[in-house]
């Protein structure tokens, strides 16, 4: 009658994939009219695959819904327009038409009104327009403070609003779905997720992703430490071609690009701890003090 | 680049452990955590910079580690960190999900909210205050969750002299409040988590202490309790066909147990039975699939199913529940109502309940009982529970998935109560004769011990069933019949044969039985 534990355990990732997964459907058969809320970035790749195996190998039963600024990078519409007709996702775009009409921009107004009009009320309306109840995002606990906070069902109130200091409790694998007419929920699939998981399960699963996440030769211009690439033909004085890639991805205003060499999903994982474990801790654990990459890599990024 | 090829890979083996923190206030969490944080590397760099910084300008000292979790402090200000907060970090040896929990008395639904999934609980005291009230409500709302592994770090041992004497006294006190809990398996071991002993290293000012340290423990602790992968249990959560071809599969996690291509299940409340045709997921079809993993499984035969019923194997079911006793938190600011209609969710079925009777609350201080009227905010007692409409519900202790409820305040919406079942009633008898097919249950000569608990279990849940075994039958039946004769085991095959066939089940404890 002993079953043997050891045979029946899950890794890391297959025990996360299994928790999204039902996350996913868990709404999927709550909610009258959910949506995805997609960025086009590698979380939001990785939420759009869960959902795919969700629901395989029947189509995924809600649409993916991206707000679009108007300034996101070409490679971005590209990659999004071939990547959802590919997986036959049901796409819709929302935008802020009346401030993308009035010429808003970072430079003209300043990034924090441009945000607010062109992302946050464009959300909001966009939501309001489709009449849905349910989003998803793909907000992860390990992203900052107040987010490690954040429950996986998260209630809005009939103005979209979060009130963190009366979150409903929420227990074991059982989401309270009861909403009013008007109120909204978000939900957060990857809550448990660390950015490691989700690099490594890109790189597990391949997954495709933009390919400005991967470094080669841009043409930039360099403002304030920052790289800008740059998409006109126009000649300009200070453009150079530099190694560099992009690691969070939104509207190419804001959106810098860093030096790097890093052109594999491995060699980015790589990047990425080193980037977070700066070279001056050399506290090792167990071992003797070398903060070479190599002992890094033993003593526990993996 | 092969190097971090195969460390890519071995990070995908590497396990999981949630584990909650627990303790009062002032017992050095946030220095724990963040030391452990701090050690395995999991800080990112601009906030390390700045509590380096802050360290030196108002501490005085190097890293203040409790400044690691706490920079939530102007949250604090804000009220905010009444609420648990979920933090990440790994070793080589394993991954940690950790729901750092609210250490103040009136937060103990948040407290239960981080538990509930926590497969172990690390409960702080303060090596200078012992054993305190909060300590022990922590404890005992861990073990109502059916946490089984405890890690008990007596902190602060730097502020008494490293003393092996007040440890000692500290793991008697505990343990002898333990007792009245569950079954537990308890560790302990002395710490300091500002100085760092027993951390990570070995503390060299306590030789007295042979044991682990801390983070050896959880890295190398083997978690048992808290999955169940005895009776398979598979809720259906949606049903997934339509778009023009014939597929039709029921999607769902495994809430327990394991399930093979082409066994032989039953789908309640229906009682029909099928067999499992394609155990189907994005990455191929399975031969075989267990808890908690979230497959979409497909059946011969067609029959109607949808969400919120229960697919279980055909000689393991649970049981048609309608009613319950079941130990509750209460977790709204709206004390319970008698007799008012609750929503209750159990698994993917939502059905309407109601109180009809407090049998006693708990006083989490020594677990004694006392009467009570009614639960309300973050009272802890026992209940019985009307159903409107059944559930399919196993015994919390065996099985957390199918053993647990939240209660929903239909008029607000707040989940109003979390809750473990500890006994139910079938609907009835003879609704349950329909669904359980009597059969023989049997068990090897020396499982004794497992064959009554079964009976026991089978006989609560309303089963009709007999317990048999060799003792037994030479008392009666086989009295005089030699144990190793053909003659023997005719006659206990014959007995089982009378006793399914007129609707009740056999637990049978034997070896001398027809092969």
């Amino acid at each position: 009658m002993a079953i043997a534990e050891e045979s029946y355990r899950l890794s890391n990732l297959k025990t996360l994939e299994a928790e999204s997964i039902g996350i996913i459907r868990e709404v999927a058969a709550e909610f009258e009219n959910p949506v995805m809320l997609y960025s086009v970035g590698k979380d939001s790749s990785v939420m759009a695959h869960l959902a795919i195996k969700a629901f395989y190998p029947k189509k995924v039963p809600f649409p993916l819904l991206h707000i679009d600024t108007g300034y996101k990078f070409p490679e971005m519409y590209e990659f999004r327009d071939q990547y959802t007709k590919k997986h036959d996702l049901d796409l819709k775009v929302h935008r802020n038409e009346d401030a993308i009409k009035r010429g808003i921009n970072p430079l003209t107004v300043g990034t924090v009104k441009c945000c607010a009009e062109l992302k946050t009320k464009a959300l909001l309306d966009g939501l309001k327009e489709g009449g849905y109840d349910a989003a998803f995002g793909g907000a992860r606990r390990d992203e900052e403070k107040s987010r490690a906070k954040e429950r996986i069902f998260s209630f809005r109130d009939k103005h979209g609003q979060w009130n963190p200091k009366d979150q409903k409790p929420e227990l074991w694998n059982l989401f309270n779905s009861k909403i009013d007419p008007g109120e909204s929920i978000r939900v957060f699939p990857l809550s448990n997720w660390t950015e490691l998981d989700i690099w490594t399960y890109i790189y597990h699963e391949n997954i495709e992703i933009v390919p400005l996440y991967f470094a080669k030769k841009r043409p930039v211009i360099e403002k304030h430490g920052q790289l800008i690439p740059v998409y006109t033909d126009e000649h300009e004085e200070d453009v150079k071609e530099v190694m560099c890639r992009f690691r969070t991805l939104g509207c190419h205003y804001c959106t810098g690009a860093v030096r790097s060499e890093a052109d594999t999903l491995p060699k980015i994982i790589e990047e990425m701890m080193v980037a977070r474990h700066s070279e001056r801790i050399t506290r090792v654990i167990d071992h003797d003090q070398d903060s070479s990459m190599e002992q890094k890599k033993k003593e526990g990024y993996f | 680049m092969k190097g971090s090829d195969s460390l890519i890979e071995q990070s995908q083996n590497i396990d999981l452990l949630r584990f909650a923190t627990a303790g009062s206030v002032d017992d050095g969490k946030s220095t724990l955590i963040g030391r452990l944080l701090y050690d395995s590397k999991s800080i990112f760099e601009d906030q390390l910079h700045l509590i380096k910084t802050f360290s030196k300008a108002h501490r005085n000292q190097e890293i203040d580690y409790s400044l690691v979790t706490d920079g939530l402090k102007s949250e604090r200000e804000q009220g905010i960190t009444i609420d648990v907060a979920y933090r990440f970090y790994s070793t080589p040896k394993r991954r940690f999900i950790i729901a750092d929990t609210p250490g103040h008395e009136q937060y103990t639904r948040n407290m239960a909210t981080g538990a509930s999934n926590a497969s172990l609980a690390l409960i702080l005291i303060d090596a200078r205050n012992g054993v305190v009230t909060q300590t022990k409500r922590h404890s005992f709302i861990s073990s109502l969750l059916g946490i089984r592994n405890f890690v008990v770090a007596v902190n602060k041992m730097d502020l008494v002299d490293y003393s092996e004497e007040v440890f000692e006294n500290i793991v008697s006190e505990f343990n002898a409040f333990a007792d009245k809990l569950s079954d537990e398996s308890i560790y302990f071991i002395p710490i300091s988590a500002l100085k760092g002993d027993n951390v990570i290293e070995r503390s060299e000012n306590m030789p007295w202490y042979k044991g682990s340290t801390l983070l050896d423990y959880l890295e190398n602790v083997n978690v048992t309790g808290g999955r169940n992968l005895t009776d398979f249990r598979f809720p259906v959560q949606y049903v997934n066909w339509g778009g023009g071809d014939d597929f039709r599969g029921y999607c769902g996690t495994i809430a327990s147990g394991i399930i093979h291509k082409g066994d032989e299940v039953r789908v309640l409340p229906s009682g029909k039975t099928s067999r499992i045709s394609r155990i189907v997921t994005y990455d191929g079809d399975l031969d075989h699939a267990f808890a908690p993993m979230a497959v979409t499984l497909c059946l011969e035969d067609d029959i109607d199913i949808s969400r919120g019923d229960m697919i279980a194997k055909v000689d393991d079911l649970p049981v048609i529940a309608g009613s319950l006793e079941a130990n509750i938190v209460w977790m709204d600011s709206e004390p319970m109502q008698m007799g008012k209609d609750y929503v209750i969710k159990h698994t993917t079925s939502t059905v309407k309940g109601s109180f009809s009777e407090v049998l006693h609350e708990f006083d989490p201080e020594d677990i004694s009982m006392r009467s009570s009227e009614f639960l309300s905010l973050n009272e802890i007692g026992k209940v019985k529970v009307e159903l409107k409409a059944p559930i399919f519900a196993d015994i919390y202790s065996e099985n957390r998935i199918s053993g647990s409820f939240i209660v929903i305040d239909p008029h607000t919406n707040q989940t109003a109560a979390a809750g473990m079942i500890t006994k139910y009633k079938q609907v009835s008898p003879d609704k349950a004769c329909k669904a359980v097919k009597p059969r023989v249950i049997r068990y090897p000569g020396d499982k004794k011990e497992e064959a009554q608990a079964n009976y026991d279990r089978l006989s609560m849940q309303g089963t009709h069933c007999i317990y048999v075994d060799d003792e037994l039958l030479q008392e009666n039946v086989c009295k005089g019949i030699p144990v190793d004769s053909a003659q023997y085991s005719d006659t206990i095959e014959g007995l089982c044969e009378i006793v399914t066939r007129s609707g009740v089940s056999v637990v049978l404890c034997s070896d001398h039985v027809n092969s």
